[in-house]
C-alpha cells in the first residue's frame, strides 16, 4: 500500500508518508530504540530530587503533624486541600479528550489522548495523596474506607469527604481501566518488535497475548467505547463533588449552587493547559511534529480559551449572586477578595485565567508554540491560586469578626507544592521513556480511514 | 493432527475483508482473522457474532449502585444509627453521590471484565506465536486463519482456496 | 523506678557526694522531685467541705475549703482533690471574697502548685544546701541577735492579714524588742491609707456595697479586677445591672488605661492620671467639700451629668478613687462620699484589716537606707522579690549584698534569693496550715490538701525558727485561735472553721467617722504632663509574682487580647502623634532610666499617656516568665509610683506581640445586641425583632426529639465583665493545654470558651461575648464528619469523640461560631510527671492530630447523673454545674436542663432579651445570649 497514493490530509492527521509499518516503528522505537539524551536526565534528575524532597517533607509531616504546615484556626484548610483540588482539576483533561472527544468522533484527539490518560492518572494518583497527607492522624485515613472499620462504626456518608473517596478512586480505576485496554494493543506491538527476551517478557506479560482477533477488537472496541461513555459523566461528577467539599459547606465564599459547573469548566482549563505543557515539550524533544501537529495544539488552544470564558464567568457569578443574595457575609467576602489581605492573589488570578488568555482570538498566537507554552504555564499558576483563593480567602474571615485570621505558608507548604510537581513529572518522565506515548493503533485505524476516504 | 490451522496473510485490511467474505463463501465456518487494528465489518464477515458487552457492564451498573445504596442505607439506618446534626438516620440524598459513583465503577470493572474472559485474556500462550511471520500482525500485516477444527477442513483444500486469494504467503500454524 | 528518682538529682550529686548526710538529704529532695503524684497527704488531720463524705473513695473527689492569698488579703476556695491530688479550684460560697466564685489567680493556683519549677532545696550562696544547715547558721545569727536584744534584725513582709504571723510577729518583737519591721508590696495601697490619714487623721480602711448603690463613679478605680475583693464587688455590681426600670444602677467611669469597669459603664471618659486628679477637684467643687479651682472641665457633658445623678441618688451614690490617685484625691472623695451620706449604706469605714498597715514605699525606703548606714546583722524577707520591684531608684540589689546575713523565703529561687546569702523554697497554699483574713476582715483557716511536694517551709515554721520554737505550724495555728475560740467546745469550733473555710463573726466591724479636710491640700493642683506614665498591675501575671503561670501567661488580657507579653499601651491618636503603631519598639525614659518596649495602639486609651503593666521583663521567675516582655519597675521610681512623666523615643526595631483576636469591630453584624433602658422598656423584643423574618420556622427534616435531660446555657451579656475567670477555670478543668507565644501567633490557641471583645465603631463603647461550644441542634460540624467523630448524644450534647477523630478539620471549617480547637501538634506535655498529677482524670488528654471543644463539662454531667442515678432520682437544678459557669463573679452563666420547666437556664432564655447566635444560619445552638441593656442618662441619648 506504500505505492497508494494518499490524498492531500487535513494537518491533525498523520501526513501521507506515514504507513502502518513507518508509525508503528517510529512510535514504538522511541521506547525500544531511542537512546534517552541529556534533557530528559536532566529532567529525570531535577524531578527525582523535587520527589525526594517531598518524601522528605512528608516523613517530617507525619512525625510532627499537620502544625508544620500554616493552617491554623480559622483557616484549618491550606496548601494541602488546593493542590488537591488543583491537580484532581490537570487530571480531568487526559479523560475528557479521551472520552468525550471519542464519542464526539473528533479525530485529532488520537495523537494526545494517551499521553494525556498518563497525565490524568499521575495527576489523580498525586491528588489523592493530599487528604490523606492532610490528615491530623493519616494513620487512621483507612476509617474513611466504607466498612465497619472500627467498633462497628462505618463512615459518616453525609459528609463530602467520603464522596470524595468514592469520587476519586472510582475515577482513579475507570481512568486506569480506560487507558490500559487502550494500551493493550500497543503493547502487544512492543512485544513483538522488542529485541531483548526482557523487554519481550515484560511487554508480553502486560500485553496478555493479544494478538488482534477480530472478536476480540469487536468486544474491546464496544468495551472501550462503553467506558467513554461512563467516563463522560464520571468526568463531571469528580470535580462536582470535590466542589461539594466546598458548597456544602455554611462558610460564605464556599457555599454556593455556582459551585460544581464551576469547577468542572476549571477543571478542564487547567487540565488542557497541562496537556499543552506537556505536549509541547513532547513534540519537540521527541520531533514528533508530524503527529503532533500545529493544528492539535491550536485546538487545544481554542479549548482553552473557551473554557476559560467559563471559568470568566463563574467568577462574575459569584459576585453577582452574593450581591443579588443580599447575604451580608457573602458580600463581605466579594469585598475581602477585591480588596483584602488576599486581593493581589485574586487580581492575580484575574490576570492569568481571564485577561492572558484573550490572545488565543488570534490565531497566530494559537499557532505559537512558545507563547502556547507560556500561557500554559501561566493559565497553570492562575489556576492554583484560584485553588488557594478559594480553600484561604474564604476561611480567613467568616461569621464572627472576633476570630478573623491570616494564613501565611511555611517552607514546608511550599515544599510539598513543589515536591508534588516534581513527582509528577518524574512519573511522566518515566511514562514517555517506557510506553508509547501516542496510541499506534489508532494512528493506524486513522490511516486507513484516510485511504478509505482518498480511495 | 497436530497442526493449528491454515495461515494467509495479506498487506491489506480490505483484501483481508474480502478473503474473509470469500473464505465464508467457501462454505468454511471456523475462520479467524488477525489486523493490528479493528477492521469495521471483519466481524461480521467471518459469521454472525453477538456482543455481549453492553449487557453485561448495565448488570454491573445495577449491581454497583443498588449496593452501594443498600450499603449506606444498612450502616446508616440499621447497622449503627446515630444522630449526626439532626439529621435522620436514613438521609438519602446525601446518598445519591456514592451511589452514583458505585454505579459507574461496577459498570466499568463489568465492561472490561467481561472483555477479557470473553476473548480468553490472558492468553500468554498461542500456536500462532509460533509463526515467524506473525509478528507482524501487531504491525502492517492482515492474516486470515481456517482453523484445523473446521468440519470442511482439509489441508490441501484449504491452501489451495488461501491461494486463490493472492495473500503474500500461506503457511501452516503447527498446534 | 528509684534509680530514676536518683538520677533526677544526680547533677546536683557529684557536687558534695562526699558528705553522706547530704547525699540522703538531697535524695529525698530528689523523690519529691520526681513527682508530686508520690506525695502523700498532710500528717495532720483535715476536713472536707460541708456536705462531701469524709471518706475517700477513688475516682470520686473530696472537696476542701482553705484560702488563696492576693497582696496578703485571702480569698476563700475549695480545692478539689482526686485520690489527694489537688487539681481544681472552686470558690468558697460561705466566703465573702468569693460567694462561690473566683479569679483567674486562684483558678491558677493548681498550676503554681505542680509546677516543677518551683523551688526545691535551700540554696546557700547560691548552691545546694540543707535546712539543717540553714538552722545551724541561724542560730549563730540569733546569737549575735540575743546579744544586741534584736538589734540589725529586720523583717521584710507585705501587707500582714494572717492572725497567726501577726502573734508570732509580735512574740518576735517582745523577745528582740530591736527589731524593725517592714513592709512592701509593689501593688501598695499608701495612696488609700494616706488618704484615709489625711481625712480622718487615722488608718481606716473602706468597704463598699455596690448592691446599694444606684449611682457610681469611678476614678481610675477598677475595682473588679485583680484586686482581693474584685470577685465580691463584680458581684455586688452585677446585681444591680439587671436591667429593671427602677433597680438598675448608673456607671460612670474616668480612666486612663481602659478597664473591666469602664468597659460597663454607661459613661466612660478616658483621661491622662493628671486630669483625672483636676476633675476629682472640679467635682469636689461641685458638690461644695472643695474650694474653687482654676482650669476648664476635661470632660464638661460628662461632668454636669455625673453631679446632676449623683446629687440626685445622694445617700445611694458612691465615688470611688483608684489605688493610684494620690492621697489628697482619696481624702477628698471621703469627703464627697460622706457629703453624698452614703455611710452605713454604699460604704463603711473599719479598722484596718491588715496588721498595722504602713506606707510601703516609705518603709521600702527607710529599710534600704538602712543597709547602706550598715545597721542590718541579719534581714529576713518572708514575702516579696524587692530586688525585682522595689523602686528602682533605692538600688536594693546592691544594698540587699551588703547584708551579712539575708534570708529569703519564697516559692521560686527569684531574683532577690540571687542577692541573699539564703534562699528557702517557701510552701504552697495548699501545703500549708495558716490563716488570713479577707479584705472585710472575715477570717479563714488555711489548711493543706497535700503534703509539701518539694520540702519547703511556711512563714510560720520559718518565725518559729527565729523564735526556737520548735512548734509545727498547725500547732501555733491552732495556739493563736485556741485564744479566740476560748475552752467552750474547742475542736468542735476548730472543725466548722476547717470545714467552712471560714470562722464566724470575723468580719471587721465598721466605724462611724467623719472626715474633716485641710484646705491646704487643695493647694497646688497637678502640673499637666507631656506624656504621662501610668503603672498598672498586669491583669495576669499582677506585679509578677504568677510569671511563671503558662495558663496566666497564654490568657488574653481582657482589652487588648494580648497574651505572653507586656506592652506600652497607648491610644490611636497619641500614636499617631508620636508616629508610632503597633509592634513597633519604643525606648521609655524617665528620670534617667531606659527600658525599651514594644507599642501597642489601644482604642479607649487615654490621650497623652503610656500604660505600662508590671509583673514583665522577669529574670528568674523560671523557664516559662523569663525574658518575655519588659521590666516597668526600672522607670518606677519613689517619687512616682503610679504616675509621672515619660519620653518616649522610637527605636526603629519591632517588637513581635502576639494576639487572640486579630479583629475588634463587630463590621455591623449584630452579634453583641444592645439598647438602652429606655429602649429596653418601650421594646422588650429589641433583640430579637428584626431578625424575625431571618430565621427559618421550618426545616426539611423532622426535629429530633430529646425527652431525657436536654442540656442548654444561658449567658447573659449584661452581666458578664469579661474577667476571663471562665476560660481559665475551664482549662483547669478540661486538661486544655498551653500551647505558648509562637503557636498562638500562628493562630493555634486551644481555649476552649473565649471572650471575644468588640470595641464599639461610634461611641468608646466594649462588649463583651463569651463563646463556648454552642451545641447546635442542627450541628454542621457533625454533618461534615467523614467519620462520625462528632455527633449528637440523647442529651443533646454535641460530643467529640476524640479517639474516632482523623483530624479533617472539616467540621471547624463548617462551625460558624469557630469554638473548634485542632491539636496541630503534641501540644500536651507527656513528660512531666507533675504536670500528669495536675489533671483531671474524669477528662480525656488529648493527643496531636485531634480536634476538641467545649463539653459542657459533659463528665460533670455524667458524675451528677450516676450520683443522681444512685439515689434513684432525676438531677435537681443547679446540681451539674460547668467550669465557667462555677468561676464567674458576675453569675453571667446559667446552665442547666432545659426539660425542667424549673431550671434557672429555663428561665434565662424565657427572657425577652434572649437570642441565638448567628439564628439566620439556622443551627438551633442550645448556648443562646441575653442582649446587654446598658443605663446612660436619659437625655443624653433620648431627643
Amino acid at each position: 500500500m506504500a505505492k497508494s497514493v494518499a490524498p492531500a490530509l487535513e494537518p491533525t492527521q498523520p501526513p501521507a508518508r506515514q504507513t502502518y509499518a513507518s508509525v508503528s516503528d517510529r512510535i514504538a522505537d522511541l521506547v525500544l530504540k531511542r537512546r534517552s539524551r541529556w534533557p530528559w536526565f536532566l529532567g529525570f534528575t531535577l524531578a527525582l530530587l523535587c520527589m525526594l524532597a517531598f518524601c522528605v517533607a512528608c516523613a517530617v509531616l507525619f512525625w510532627k503533624g499537620p502544625g508544620i504546615w500554616g493552617v491554623n484556626i480559622p483557616v484549618a484548610w491550606g496548601y494541602a486541600i488546593g493542590n488537591f483540588v488543583w491537580w484532581i482539576g490537570i487530571g480531568h483533561a487526559g479523560t475528557f479528550i479521551s472520552a468525550i472527544l471519542l464519542l464526539l468522533r473528533q479525530h485529532w484527539r488520537t495523537s494526545i489522548n494517551r499521553f494525556a490518560e498518563a497525565m490524568t492518572l499521575f495527576a489523580a494518583g498525586i491528588a489523592g495523596i493530599f487528604p490523606v497527607l492532610h490528615l491530623g492522624r493519616p494513620w487512621f485515613f483507612y476509617w474513611l474506607l466504607p466498612y465497619p472499620n472500627v467498633m462497628e462504626l462505618w463512615p459518616q456518608w453525609r459528609s463530602p469527604l467520603v464522596w470524595d473517596i468514592f469520587a476519586i478512586s472510582t475515577y482513579l480505576i475507570v481512568s486506569l481501566l480506560f487507558w490500559y485496554i487502550g494500551l493493550i494493543p500497543d503493547l502487544a506491538t512492543l512485544r513483538d518488535r522488542a529485541k531483548t527476551r526482557g523487554r519481550q517478557i515484560v511487554y508480553g506479560l502486560f500485553a496478555l497475548g493479544w494478538r488482534g482477533e477480530a472478536r476480540h477488537w469487536a468486544r474491546h472496541q464496544s468495551a472501550y467505547l462503553l467506558i467513554a461513555g461512563l467516563a463522560t459523566p464520571l468526568v463531571v461528577s469528580v470535580h462536582s463533588v470535590v466542589s461539594l467539599d466546598f458548597a456544602i459547606g455554611n462558610t460564605p465564599g464556599y457555599h454556593s449552587t455556582i459551585f460544581p459547573p464551576y469547577f468542572v469548566a476549571g477543571a478542564l482549563f487547567s487540565g488542557f493547559a497541562m496537556v499543552l505543557t506537556l505536549a509541547i515539550p513532547l513534540r519537540h524533544f521527541f520531533r514528533l511534529h508530524d503527529l503532533i501537529t500545529l493544528q492539535h495544539l491550536e485546538n487545544a488552544a481554542k479549548v482553552l480559551l473557551a473554557t476559560g470564558w467559563l471559568v470568566a464567568y463563574g467568577y462574575l457569578c459569584e459576585i453577582f449572586m452574593a450581591y443579588y443574595s443580599g447575604d451580608r457575609f457573602e458580600m463581605y467576602v466579594v469585598k475581602d477578595r477585591l480588596a483584602g489581605p488576599y486581593a493581589p492573589v485574586y487580581w492575580a488570578l484575574l490576570v492569568c485565567n481571564v485577561l492572558v488568555p484573550q490572545v488565543l482570538w488570534w490565531r497566530k498566537a494559537r499557532r505559537n508554540v512558545a507563547l502556547l507554552f507560556v500561557l500554559s504555564l501561566v493559565v497553570n499558576m492562575g489556576m492554583w491560586m484560584e485553588r488557594f483563593l478559594i480553600v484561604v480567602s474564604s476561611l480567613h474571615r467568616d461569621f464572627l469578626p472576633s476570630s478573623w485570621g491570616m494564613f501565611h505558608p511555611t517552607g514546608w507548604d511550599w515544599t510539598h507544592l513543589i515536591g508534588s510537581i516534581g513527582t509528577f513529572a518524574l512519573l511522566f518522565l518515566l511514562f514517555v521513556r517506557f510506553l508509547p506515548a501516542i496510541s499506534i493503533y489508532e494512528i493506524r485505524e486513522q490511516l486507513h480511514e484516510q485511504r478509505k476516504e482518498g480511495a | 493432527m497436530a497442526s493449528y490451522g491454515m495461515l494467509a496473510e495479506f498487506a491489506s485490511a480490505d483484501e483481508l475483508l474480502e478473503a474473509a467474505r470469500r473464505t465464508r463463501a467457501a462454505g468454511y465456518r471456523r475462520i479467524e482473522a488477525y489486523s493490528p487494528f479493528p477492521v469495521h465489518g471483519l466481524v461480521e464477515a467471518l459469521g454472525p457474532h453477538r456482543d455481549r458487552i453492553p449487557l453485561l457492564t448495565l448488570i454491573g451498573g445495577i449491581l454497583g449502585g443498588a449496593g452501594g445504596y443498600f450499603m449506606q442505607w444498612y450502616s446508616a439506618v440499621i447497622s449503627f444509627p446515630i444522630n449526626v446534626g439532626g439529621r435522620p438516620a436514613h438521609s438519602w440524598p446525601s446518598f445519591i453521590p456514592v451511589t452514583f459513583e458505585l454505579a459507574v465503577l461496577g459498570a466499568a470493572l463489568f465492561a472490561v471484565g467481561g472483555m477479557l474472559v470473553l476473548n480468553g485474556l490472558p492468553t500468554l500462550y498461542h500456536p500462532l506465536f509460533n509463526v515467524e511471520a506473525f509478528e507482524l500482525a501487531s504491525r502492517n500485516r492482515f492474516y486470515l486463519c481456517v482453523r484445523c477444527s473446521d468440519a470442511r477442513y482439509d489441508a490441501v483444500e484449504v491452501e489451495r482456496h488461501l491461494e486463490s486469494l493472492d495473500p503474500l504467503l500461506v503457511q501452516e500454524v503447527p498446534a | 523506678m528509684h534509680d530514676r528518682k536518683y538520677d533526677a538529682g544526680a547533677d546536683d550529686l557529684d557536687a558534695f557526694a562526699q558528705e553522706r548526710r547530704r547525699v540522703l538529704k538531697l535524695m529525698a529532695a530528689a523523690a519529691a522531685m520526681a513527682g508530686g503524684a508520690c506525695s502523700g497527704p498532710p500528717p495532720e488531720k483535715i476536713v472536707p467541705y460541708v456536705d462531701t463524705p469524709e471518706q475517700s473513695l477513688p475516682g470520686k473527689p473530696l472537696f476542701y475549703a482553705t484560702a488563696t492569698r492576693l497582696s496578703g488579703y485571702g480569698t476563700g476556695v475549695l480545692v478539689e482533690a482526686n485520690e489527694g491530688r489537688p487539681t481544681k479550684v472552686e470558690g468558697n460560697p460561705l466566703h465573702p471574697a468569693s460567694l462561690g466564685a473566683t479569679d483567674v489567680f486562684s483558678q491558677a493556683a493548681v498550676l503554681q502548685l505542680w509546677d516543677p519549677a518551683r523551688s526545691q532545696t535551700p540554696l546557700r550562696d547560691g548552691r545546694v544546701a540543707t535546712w539543717d544547715e540553714f538552722l545551724l547558721d541561724t542560730e549563730n545569727g540569733l546569737r549575735e541577735l540575743d546579744a544586741s536584744r534584736g538589734d540589725g534584725l529586720f523583717v521584710l513582709t507585705g501587707a500582714v492579714c494572717s492572725p497567726t504571723l501577726q502573734s508570732q510577729l509580735e512574740a518576735l518583737h517582745s523577745r528582740y524588742p530591736g527589731m524593725r519591721w517592714h513592709q512592701y508590696d509593689p501593688l501598695h495601697r499608701d495612696n488609700e491609707l494616706r488618704g484615709s490619714e489625711l481625712a480622718f487623721g487615722r488608718a481606716v480602711d473602706t468597704r463598699y456595697s455596690f448592691d446599694r448603690a444606684r449611682v457610681v463613679l469611678s476614678l481610675d478605680a477598677d475595682v473588679v479586677s485583680a484586686a482581693p475583693h474584685s470577685v465580691r464587688y463584680a458581684h455586688d455590681l452585677a446585681s444591680l445591672r439587671r436591667p429593671h426600670a427602677d433597680r438598675m444602677s448608673r456607671l460612670y467611669a474616668l480612666e486612663s488605661f481602659p478597664g473591666l469597669i469602664g468597659a460597663r459603664a454607661d459613661h466612660r471618659v478616658a483621661l491622662p492620671p493628671a486630669d483625672i486628679e483636676r476633675f476629682a477637684f472640679r467635682l469636689g467643687r461641685d458638690l461644695g467639700v472643695a474650694p474653687a479651682v482654676v482650669g476648664d472641665s476635661p470632660a464638661p457633658s460628662f461632668e454636669k451629668a455625673l453631679v446632676d445623678d449623683l446629687l440626685a441618688a445622694g445617700a445611694a451614690a458612691l465615688v470611688l478613687p483608684g489605688p493610684a490617685m494620690p492621697p489628697r484625691v482619696h481624702a477628698l472623695v471621703h469627703a464627697i462620699n460622706h457629703r453624698l451620706g452614703g455611710q452605713g449604706q454604699t460604704f463603711e469605714h473599719t479598722p484596718p484589716v491588715a496588721f498595722k498597715p504602713v506606707a510601703n514605699v516609705e518603709s521600702i525606703r527607710t529599710l534600704a537606707d538602712a543597709m547602706r548606714a550598715g545597721r542590718v546583722r541579719m534581714l529576713v524577707i518572708l514575702e516579696g522579690n524587692p530586688v525585682y520591684d522595689a523602686p528602682a531608684d533605692l538600688e536594693f540589689a546592691a544594698r540587699l549584698r551588703t547584708v551579712a546575713r539575708s534570708v529569703h523565703l519564697s516559692a521560686y529561687a527569684d531574683e532577690t534569693s540571687a542577692y541573699c546569702r539564703w534562699h528557702l523554697p517557701r510552701v504552697h497554699e495548699f501545703e500549708q496550715w495558716s490563716d488570713v483574713r479577707a479584705f472585710d476582715g472575715t477570717a479563714s483557716i488555711v489548711q493543706p490538701i497535700i503534703a509539701p511536694l518539694y520540702g519547703g517551709h511556711s512563714a510560720h515554721e520559718l518565725l518559729n525558727v527565729l523564735l526556737r520554737s520548735g512548734a509545727a505550724a498547725h500547732d501555733t495555728v491552732r495556739g493563736v485561735w485556741q485564744r479566740t475560740f476560748g475552752n467552750t467546745d474547742q475542736d468542735e469550733r476548730w472543725r466548722t472553721a476547717l470545714r467552712d473555710g471560714v470562722i464566724a463573726n470575723t468580719r471587721a466591724a465598721a466605724v462611724t467617722l467623719a472626715p474633716e479636710l485641710a484646705e491646704s491640700i487643695f493647694s497646688n493642683p497637678p502640673p499637666p504632663v507631656d506624656l504621662a506614665i501610668n503603672f498598672v498591675a498586669d491583669q495576669s501575671v499582677r506585679d509578677g509574682e504568677f510569671a511563671n503561670n503558662a495558663w496566666l501567661q497564654e490568657l488574653p488580657r481582657s482589652m487588648s487580647k494580648l497574651t505572653w507579653d507586656n506592652a506600652a499601651y497607648v491610644s490611636p491618636s497619641t500614636a499617631a502623634r508620636l508616629k508610632i503603631a503597633s509592634g513597633d519598639e519604643v525606648e521609655l525614659r524617665r528620670a534617667g532610666r531606659t527600658v525599651r518596649a514594644g507599642v501597642w495602639v489601644l482604642p479607649n486609651h487615654a490621650d497623652d499617656c503610656v500604660t505600662v503593666p508590671l509583673g514583665y521583663g522577669r529574670t528568674r521567675a523560671g523557664p516559662v516568665g523569663d525574658g518575655i516582655g519588659f521590666d516597668a519597675y526600672r522607670l518606677r521610681t519613689l517619687d512616682a509610683p503610679w504616675h509621672g512623666s515619660v519620653e518616649l523615643i522610637r527605636t526603629g526595631a519591632q517588637r513581635l506581640l502576639v494576639t487572640t483576636q486579630h479583629h475588634s469591630r463587630m463590621e455591623g453584624r449584630d452579634l453583641v445586641r444592645t439598647a438602652t433602658l429606655a429602649q429596653f422598656a418601650r421594646n422588650p423584643q429589641f433583640a430579637t425583632d428584626e431578625e424575625i423574618e431571618k430565621v427559618p420556622e421550618h426545616t426539611l427534616y423532622p426535629d429530633r426529639p430529646y425527652d431525657g435531660y436536654k442540656w442548654g446555657m444561658a449567658i447573659d451579656l449584661n452581666a458578664c465583665i469579661g474577667c476571663n475567670a471562665c476560660t481559665i477555670a475551664c482549662q483547669a478543668e478540661n486538661n486544655i493545654p498551653v500551647v505558648g507565644k509562637e503557636q498562638v501567633l500562628r493562630g493555634r490557641e486551644m481555649h476552649w470558651i473565649r471572650v471575644d471583645r468588640y470595641f464599639h465603631d461610634h461611641d468608646s463603647g466594649v462588649d463583651f461575648q463569651p463563646v463556648p461550644c454552642m451545641h447546635c441542634e442542627h450541628a454542621p460540624c457533625e454533618e461534615v464528619c467523614p467519620v462520625g467523630a462528632t455527633v449528637h448524644d440523647s442529651q443533646g450534647l454535641n460530643v467529640q469523640v476524640y479517639n474516632r477523630c482523623v483530624g479533617t478539620r472539616f467540621c471547624s471549617n463548617n462551625c460558624p461560631y469557630k469554638v473548634r480547637r485542632f491539636n496541630f501538634l503534641q501540644y500536651v506535655d507527656r513528660t512531666q510527671e507533675s504536670l500528669k498529677a495536675l489533671r483531671n482524670p474524669d477528662v480525656t488528654v488529648r493527643e496531636r492530630g485531634v480536634m476538641e471543644k467545649c463539653s459542657y463539662c459533659i463528665q460533670r454531667i455524667q458524675r451528677g447523673r450516676i450520683e443522681a442515678e444512685r439515689l434513684g432520682r432525676k438531677l435537681r437544678d443547679g446540681e451539674v454545674v460547668t467550669a465557667c459557669q462555677a468561676a464567674c463573679p458576675a453569675q453571667a452563666i446559667s446552665f442547666g436542663d432545659l426539660n425542667d420547666p424549673g431550671s434557672a437556664v429555663r428561665a434565662a432564655k424565657a427572657s425577652p432579651r434572649n437570642y441565638a447566635l448567628l439564628a439566620e444560619l439556622n443551627t438551633r445552638p442550645r448556648t443562646t445570649y441575653l442582649a446587654r441593656v446598658i443605663n446612660p442618662r436619659p437625655d443624653d441619648t433620648e431627643e
